[in-house]
């Protein structure tokens, strides 16, 4: 199993390479020119070539790839090119701002979604497991602005009971920071909740369809119990996945929730560089979230390793 | 499928509509899409039953000609992803080896990095017009239905009967056109219907970002955007197209959760 | 005799209201073990469910009554029925290995079951657990419960699961095909370990199997049962020495023929058209045949026997070409053989065809009767058209099929149909060599004699030559020329079929042979003496 946890490891940071490498031909070998997009209609021929200098575009794409990659192992992103003020020092912050959005709704969302969908699998067919289904059907398939819409309107504007722009600032209070946050903290909630809750059913009904849980009815056990100590356990490395990729959901669902609520935050930074297609700090945001999906998908797949018992009781020697 | 439970049908409703509106929405609409017939963000009044957006222009009218934009924009998205990601999954099954290795492993690269990101990054670098909105969004999609289609296909491929042909004698294109699509059809086009939703939230995301379908073009996404400091007036204009978005991937959830229930059997239903 | 368990008039319909059981009634005394015999389909484990108040996959009991001790089931509570379920019947399935929960330590499955009825203390469960797995003769029955299912073998979590079974001490077991998923070898041990414990604690039993000659050695009274309906119904010597019902008749005749015919088959045969010598294979770095040498002559059946995992299939697969002997020389017809199929001219895959265990997934759901017997027609020989329906019609003949058959589905057709369809497909190729891999063991015991009757006629009528691939010696007796018994990857013996059957010379091949149940009740004790002694 240790050998097992150690390749998905090594996996991990071939894929944290793989994606600098992407990120990188994404940004600089597609054929957009930078130059041309930051001098806009001023350009001329002359202009062009000396800002191509400046950046160090005449380089060969690999120089220019080696450069970067060194300067991100020492944390540095480059400047900016619309304000020429290092990625790093404008990335970090509101990189944690996200973060601190998406713990929070995680926190509430993941605990709740789960157990629900066990809940569902649990009361399969009834009252319960159809409500629950209808009405996660349905939050998945609303857009989050519109969620976010209807929120500002109903706990907002009509009632005045929380502010309808995520406004944070450094040295808020914490009473302000969750007064602020709550309305977005709701919508990726809803989202989320509904998505976990709906492919935590399913895998656990899947589990359902085994000859071990009919054994498990034929002791007669009750439906809870089978659903709790036979059907679950089993389902756990599913639902582990199924978590991690809804927070890998959250992480770039905060980019339109953000929007919404004009919050402060790494997916609003993102869009802003696309708008004026600042380069670096496109790269600089591209290359986080990158990171982060992937942490968590290798932290997903060791979880899954860790909780297989075949892998975590290999057959004894000699049985 | 003897019985076509209510939300089924709801579901068909939906997409039926939506087609609708797909296909003749400019041909429905009472105003042109640019054209100022009032003030803006008025409300309904008879004649224009949903008010008037930002510039005073006509909500329903706009939302007629949206649709053909968001819809057709996702829908051509789609099928370019479906054909770019079957028969390179197929074949990767079948071939296995090292072409299936070097495809597997420079999709799972590709999926490794969330999808609005990948868009982000490409968009900014190639600007947003359509044709690179529906390149672009069919490429990164197609690594899932690559996904799908080769673990489809490989399931497919390690029958007896597939084996049967292969010791025959049968070529690759008999392989793929005799034995592995039309058994693989089913979960194929249960996705279609899932892609579709998720590529359509997700067009009509870029666009309320700013960064999918540009003005003067109407589309869903953009006017919520558009129309969304209405809201801070207590007004209902932005939730109108937003409200739109939603019944087509309701009515889409609604139908591929039809298709796909009954898949599953539980043990202890008759206890 | 005090009855234990009395049903009467039992109906059991699907949810879609197909009715699988048409009114069953029987009685089962206390201490007595009742056999229910039938093929696939004819309502036995719904039967053996059905007792303990269960309908499998959304099945219900729609009519009659179950009275279990005294206490009526069909129409019970929920409650009542979970009540009585595995604390005074309980149910020992086919396959130990999926009913077993992976992720639990077996002592924690097993000792689940008192502990949730509350009819044993924690330690009392344990002790009684640990007396099963004396009785089952269980190696170290103190860490054997630490064990989680998947790191024992086949045959100890078969009888793991009898030990679950009578954790509660129940008054009835329902045994589902208990031994049928074993190796014959096991299944003795299992078979005699299943009996001493049943009659050890007095316990009553449902057997449920298709193996006549199983059942013979542990039922008192026997149930024939078919579409659901009971067919007869008697003491076990009377239904086996004089059955009354038709089918009942065929059922033993079928079986006792196989059994005691002359063994051996003598076919005419011509030069060598398959030789194999020193050949070794394996999947990765993991060895599965080593030093094969055999030959295979024209017109004659060569049957290759073992248990699973004595590389008889993977053997097939290395004649086949799906796996390239890593070892050793394979010629045919006089030329080397290609070790890969893709390395071979399509003429010489023509040559030799396969046919499987599975005919479910040896055909493709979505091409009809005449497209799949149609195919090999078309590409081999060229037949287009009207040349073409004629020889699919003239095919589907040959196997005993109506030529109605040549549009419909395969998913519309039974198992043995179905098992017809691959013949004709092969037959279509006009091959030199068949090798059937357990082309039988998939089907009812009269459907498998029905299709080694169609192979037989068809190696008589064109001198077919067949590599014949089997677990089971009593398939072989009358259609093999020679029988070649492998074990481990290794040939142990190869001989004609008559000297093997009279006169084996390995004492693995003899042990084989003693493991064959017979039809005649002594045999289990016969087997048992001869071994103790």
């Amino acid at each position: 199993m240790t050998t097992l946890i150690l390749k998905r490891l090594g996996l991990g940071l071939f894929t944290l390479w793989l994606v600098s490498v992407l990120v990188f031909a994404g940004t600089e070998i597609l054929p957009g020119d930078v130059a041309g997009a930051i001098l806009g209609q001023n350009a001329t021929p002359e202009s062009l070539a000396a800002l191509r200098t400046q950046l160090g575009l005449d380089e060969p794409a690999l120089m220019r790839y080696l450069g970067w990659l060194g300067g991100i192992t020492h944390g540095d992103l480059g400047q900016s090119l619309a304000n020429h003020r290092p990625v790093a020092e404008l990335l970090w912050p509101r990189f944690w701002n996200t973060m601190a959005l998406a713990a929070y709704a995680g926190v509430i969302a993941i605990p709740l979604a789960v157990s629900l969908g066990i809940l569902a699998a649990a009361r399969r067919g009834r009252f319960f497991d159809r409500f629950a289904n209808i009405a996660a059907l349905a939050l998945v398939s609303l857009p989050e602005y519109f969620l976010g819409l209807l929120l500002i309107l109903g706990l907002s504007v009509r009632t005045g009971w929380l502010p309808s722009l995520a406004d944070t600032y450094e040295g808020m209070g914490l009473v302000d920071w969750f007064r602020a946050t709550t309305l977005p903290m709701l919508v990726l909630v809803m989202v989320t909740m509904a998505q976990i809750l709906r492919m935590t059913r399913t895998t656990v009904l899947g589990v359902m369809d085994q000859p071990y849980i009919e054994t498990a009815f034929l002791k007669g056990l009750r439906n809870g119990r089978v659903v709790l100590r036979h059907a679950t356990p089993n389902a756990a490395a599913p639902i582990v996945n199924v978590v991690s990729f809804n927070i890998a959901y959250l992480i770039t669902g905060v980019v339109l929730v953000e929007a919404v609520f004009n919050y402060n935050g790494l997916g609003r930074f993102m869009v802003d560089a696309v708008s004026k297609r600042d380069l670096p700090m496109v790269q600089g945001a591209a290359i986080v979230f990158g990171a982060a999906y992937v942490l968590l998908n290798m932290i997903a797949d060791i979880a899954a390793i860790a909780l297989n018992p075949r892998l975590r009781h290999p057959r004894a020697k000699g049985a | 499928m003897n019985r076509i439970p209510l939300t089924a049908w709801i579901g068909l409703f939906l997409i039926g509509l939506n087609l609708v509106l797909f296909l003749f929405g400019p041909l429905l609409a009472p105003f042109g899409q640019e054209e100022i017939v009032g003030a803006p963000f008025d409300g309904p009044m008879p004649g224009h039953w949903l008010g008037f957006d930002q510039n005073g222009r006509d909500m329903l009218s706009r939302l007629l000609y949206g649709a053909q934009m968001s819809i057709g924009v996702s829908l051509g998205a789609v099928v370019l992803s479906f054909s770019i990601g079957i028969p390179l999954g197929f074949f990767a099954a079948i071939r296995g080896g090292w072409v299936d290795l070097a495809l597997s492993r420079l999709v799972d690269t590709v999926m490794s990095i969330p999808v609005l990101i990948s868009a982000l990054v490409v968009l900014q670098a190639l600007g947003s017009s359509l044709p690179v909105l529906i390149v672009t969004i069919a490429c990164l999609d197609s690594t899932r239905v690559f996904r799908l289609a080769r673990l489809v296909a490989q399931g497919i491929n390690v029958m007896e009967y597939a084996e049967v042909a292969r010791l025959r004698g049968e070529g690759l294109w008999w392989m793929i056109r005799k034995e592995i699509l039309p058994n693989a059809l089913p979960p194929l086009v249960a996705e279609f219907g899932m892609r579709f939703c998720f590529t359509f939230l997700f067009v009509a995301g870029l666009s309320y970002l700013g960064l999918g379908v540009q003005p003067p073009f109407a589309d869903w996404g953009g006017m919520v955007r558009d129309n969304q400091q209405g809201i801070l007036y207590g007004l209902y204009a932005p939730l109108f197209p937003a409200a739109a978005i939603a019944l087509v991937t309701i009515g889409v959830n609604l139908v591929v959760d039809w298709m796909l229930a009954g898949r599953t059997i539980v043990q202890g239903d008759n206890r | 005799m005090s009855e234990i368990l009395k049903i009467r008039d039992l109906r059991v319909e699907t949810a879609s209201g197909l009715e699988l059981l048409h009114g069953i009634s029987l009685d089962l005394a206390k201490g007595e073990i009742l056999g229910l015999i039938g093929e696939s389909g004819a309502g036995k484990s719904t039967i053996g469910l059905a007792a303990m108040g269960y309908g499998r996959g959304g099945c219900r009991i729609s009519g009659g009554t179950i009275e279990l001790a005294g206490t009526e089931l069909a129409s019970a509570s929920l409650r009542q029925r979970e009540a009585v379920r595995g604390a005074r019947i309980a149910y020992v399935a086919q396959s130990a290995a999926a009913a077993f929960n992976p992720a639990q330590r077996l002592e924690q499955q097993i000792v689940e079951g008192p502990l949730r009825h509350g009819v044993m203390t924690a330690a009392e469960a344990r002790a009684w657990m640990l007396e099963l797995f004396t009785a089952l003769q269980l190696p170290e029955p103190e860490a054997f419960g630490r064990r989680y299912p998947h790191q024992v073998s086949g045959g100890q979590l078969q009888r793991a699961m009898v030990a679950m079974a009578m954790a509660c001490k129940p008054d009835i077991l329902v045994l589902d095909e208990p031994t049928t998923a074993l190796d014959v070898t096991t299944q003795i041990e299992v078979l005699a370990l299943l009996r001493e414990t049943i009659h050890k604690y007095g316990t009553s039993a449902l057997y449920i199997t298709h193996d006549l000659a199983v059942i013979a050695q542990i039922a008192d009274r026997l149930i024939v049962l078919r579409d659901g309906a009971e067919i007869e119904s008697g003491t076990t010597e009377q239904i086996l020495e004089a059955p009354r019902h038709e089918y009942t008749r065929r059922l033993v005749a079928e079986r006792a023929e196989s059994l005691t015919a002359a063994p051996g088959a003598h076919h005419r045969t011509g030069e060598t058209l398959l030789a194999l010598s020193g050949v070794a294979a394996g999947y990765g770095s993991k060895p599965v045949l080593a030093g094969i040498d055999l030959t295979v002559r024209r017109g004659e059946t060569v049957a290759i026997v073992g248990e699973s995992g004595s590389g008889k299939s993977t053997l097939a697969r290395v004649v086949a070409g799906l796996l390239p002997p890593s070892e050793g020389l394979l010629d045919f017809a006089d030329a080397p053989l290609p070790p890969s199929y893709t390395k071979r001219p399509r003429d010489l895959l023509r040559r030799i065809q396969l046919i499987y265990q599975l005919p479910d997934v040896a055909l493709n759901p979505r091409q009809s009767v005449a497209e799949t017997i149609g195919r090999p027609l078309e590409l081999y020989r060229g037949l287009k058209g009207r040349a073409l329906r004629a020889e699919v019609a003239h095919l589907l003949g040959l196997i005993g099929l109506a030529p109605e058959m040549a549009d419909r589905l395969p998913g519309a057709l039974s198992g043995g149909q179905k098992q017809r369809v691959c013949i004709a497909r092969a037959l279509a190729a006009k091959p030199d060599l068949m090798i059937c891999d357990e082309v039988t063991s998939a089907l009812d015991p009269l459907v498998a004699e029905e299709i080694l009757r169609l192979l037989r006629r068809l190696q008589d009528d064109f001198g077919m030559t067949y590599l014949f691939i089997t677990h089971d010696l009593s398939v072989v007796r009358r259609l093999a020329d020679r029988t070649v018994v492998m074990q481990q990857g290794r040939i142990v013996e190869a001989a004609e079929t008559e000297t093997l059957f009279t006169a084996p010379q390995e004492a693995y091949t003899q042990r084989l042979l003693d493991s064959v149940p017979q039809l005649d009740r002594g045999w289990l004790d016969r087997v048992l003496t001869a071994r103790g002694g």
